[in-house]
């Protein structure tokens, strides 16, 4: 061949492989803007798996099952599809298209679940409840679960006789850090004594067995797990009634994601067959009976 | 404490400075520092996630929302690591008294300073907090006090006592034997020597490293946090979580700067009267 020819040759095959590659990246690009939910569409951060993030350890009635020997998780195991979070997640998970073995769970502590840049998860599930503000910095999901939140404090202390939110001013009062309760106790609440702020819900239960504070504020269902297993010689002492909209836990996803439109649309069809009020009824039933302090 | 003894040049200009006699090295000094902080910024202002990052951690209306509350709070700060100095400054000098003392009868006290030395030094400040918030007042013993501020001022001063023991301990090693034996031969009783000639001198050294511990101590008085008061940090936590956004973090980090600097620079400025001193006195 002569020279000529292998430099024409040599132009086509390189023209040949500018056009694949522009073929293949505008094909790439017309599925992540496209709208369709099927798990080849969506934007994963491992193909072909749903990778769900909670933090650890996950505590009931939220997760359940025992972890395996040798498993990294402590007190449940995500993975086993018990607890109301767990077989929510797995629902949508199905919902989605995803088979069980192609759900993943890693470990997501609250304040890594909205830090800036890349994240490990696909949708993080911890509830972690909506507010305009937080939505400014992740993508919610929708609703999956209408919270309250409720009051503990220790039996024969005198804050379990407590009937009305302006019995409670006058104590001290503990939340852990990041959560709605907070808000609720300085918005609602308004108490006379600063209340206290921990790391994690078992530094909160570590300050009321101490003393250091008289009640704890948490979400309902959290407060009959600590009081049936954490600390036996707690009691319920009520739940605060809603004000304003009703605060919800949403799944948090990366802003701007699509897949969270598809979560909704799981969500909404698994509301409308009557599955979340099912799983809900399952794991989380024994919601009604704390009385409300007005 | 007088290390300098390398530069041996009786330097009144300042370190950081360098020196700086001439327009051409001022020209120099200014045009390498305009570049090198340039090229910094360029870097970070350039890259992928600048833009994210911006808007995660120098928001301006949440900086200007969170930064009254950020700062009211840290006037707790500032009650914890005054009132901890102030303890740590007597508290580890009894220590490092202790430590030194001689003869073999007292012995059970110079072990008692080591093995105090040795495990407050040895365990990690956080825990120290954690073990004694909630163990201590979990135990219920009446009359002792259960407000997490208390114990965790008395973490505070635990550990950073350790340190301060061994800072006034290389101080008082510090000052010649024959300073005692002098002292002693003039009439005056072991205890005497000890108040009126070792301490004052040996204090005197040893001010620039204490400060530096204390500049240490300033920031850890954020770790109270872990048992509940609502400090500068906890405050700017609440924060972080109430909108998912840093900012307030670098409102708390700018407060601790503006206490730690000036302290810093304080002490360089003890280091530099100390080495002038020394060096107009001839001795050493």
């Amino acid at each position: 061949m002569r020279p000529k020819t292998i430099l024409l040759l040599g132009a086509t095959a390189l023209l040949a492989i500018v056009a694949a590659g522009c073929g293949g990246g505008s094909k790439k690009s017309a599925a992540s803007t496209s709208s369709g939910c099927s798990v080849d569409q969506l934007n994963l951060v491992h193909k072909g798996q749903l990778t769900i993030g909670t933090d650890n350890p996950a505590f009931p009635p939220w997760f359940g099952g025992t972890p395996p020997k040798g498993s990294m998780w402590k007190v449940s195991d995500p993975n086993s599809g018990q607890g109301f979070e767990s077989a929510v997640a797995y629902a949508v998970a199905g919902k989605l298209g995803f088979k069980k073995s192609d759900v993943h769970w890693v470990v997501v502590p609250f304040e890594q679940s909205f830090k800036p840049g890349s994240k490990s998860f696909d949708f993080d599930v911890n509830q972690v409840s909506f507010t305009p503000a937080r939505a400014n910095s992740v993508d919610f999901s929708d609703s999956y679960y209408n919270v309250n939140q409720a009051l503990i404090g220790l039996k024969g202390t005198p804050i379990t006789s407590a009937k009305t939110i302006a019995d409670v001013k006058g104590y001290k009062l503990g939340v852990q850090i990041g959560t709605t309760s907070y808000a609720y106790v300085t918005k609602n609440i308004k108490p006379s004594k600063q209340p206290s702020v921990y790391n994690t819900s078992s530094d909160v239960n570590s300050g009321l067995k101490a003393h250091q504070i008289d009640g704890i504020v948490v979400d309902l269902p959290t407060a009959f797990y600590i009081t049936a297993v954490q600390i036996p010689q707690a009691t319920i002492v009520g739940q605060f009634p809603t004000v304003g909209t009703p605060e919800h836990f949403g799944m948090v996803l990366a802003k701007g994601n699509n897949l969270t439109s598809c979560v909704d649309k799981a969500l909404a069809s698994l509301k409308s067959a009557g599955t979340l009020a099912k799983i809900q009824q399952e794991w989380l039933s024994n919601k009604a009976s704390a009385p409300v302090l007005k | 404490m007088s290390v300098d003894a390398e530069t041996g040049r009786g330097d009144r200009r300042s370190r950081i400075l360098g020196d700086l006699r001439g327009a051409r090295n001022v020209g120099i000094a200014v045009t390498s520092t305009v570049v090198f902080f340039a090229v910094i910024v360029a870097v970070i202002v350039t890259s992928a996630g600048w833009p994210e990052v911006r808007k995660a951690f120098f928001d301006r209306k949440i900086f200007s929302d969170s930064f009254p509350e950020i700062a009211h709070a840290f006037l707790l700060n500032i009650r914890i690591f005054i009132t901890a100095e102030a303890l740590i400054l007597v508290f580890a000098l009894a220590i490092a008294v202790l430590r030194g003392l001689p003869g073999p009868v007292l012995f059970p006290f110079r072990l008692l300073a080591v093995l105090y030395t040795d495990l407050f030094r040895g365990i990690p400040t956080i825990l120290v907090i954690y073990i004694l918030g909630f163990g201590a007042p979990a135990l219920q013993l009446s009359g002792v006090p259960n407000s997490p501020l208390f114990w965790g001022v008395t973490a505070l001063v635990l550990v950073y006592s350790a340190y301060v023991a061994e800072v006034y301990r290389a101080g008082i090693d510090s000052v010649h034997p024959s300073q005692e034996a002098a002292a002693r031969s003039l009439g005056l009783s072991r205890g005497q020597t000890l108040r009126y000639v070792i301490v004052p001198q040996a204090v005197r050294r040893v001010i620039p490293p204490l400060l530096n511990d204390f500049i240490g101590l300033q920031k850890d008085s954020a770790l109270v946090a872990l048992i509940g008061p609502i400090e500068a940090f906890r405050q700017s936590q609440i924060d972080v979580a109430a909108t998912f956004n840093y900012t307030p973090y670098m409102a708390t980090a700018l407060l601790f700067i503006l206490v730690t600097i000036p302290l810093a620079r304080f002490t360089d400025w003890l280091i530099a009267r100390d080495r002038r001193r020394q060096s107009a006195g001839g001795a050493q």
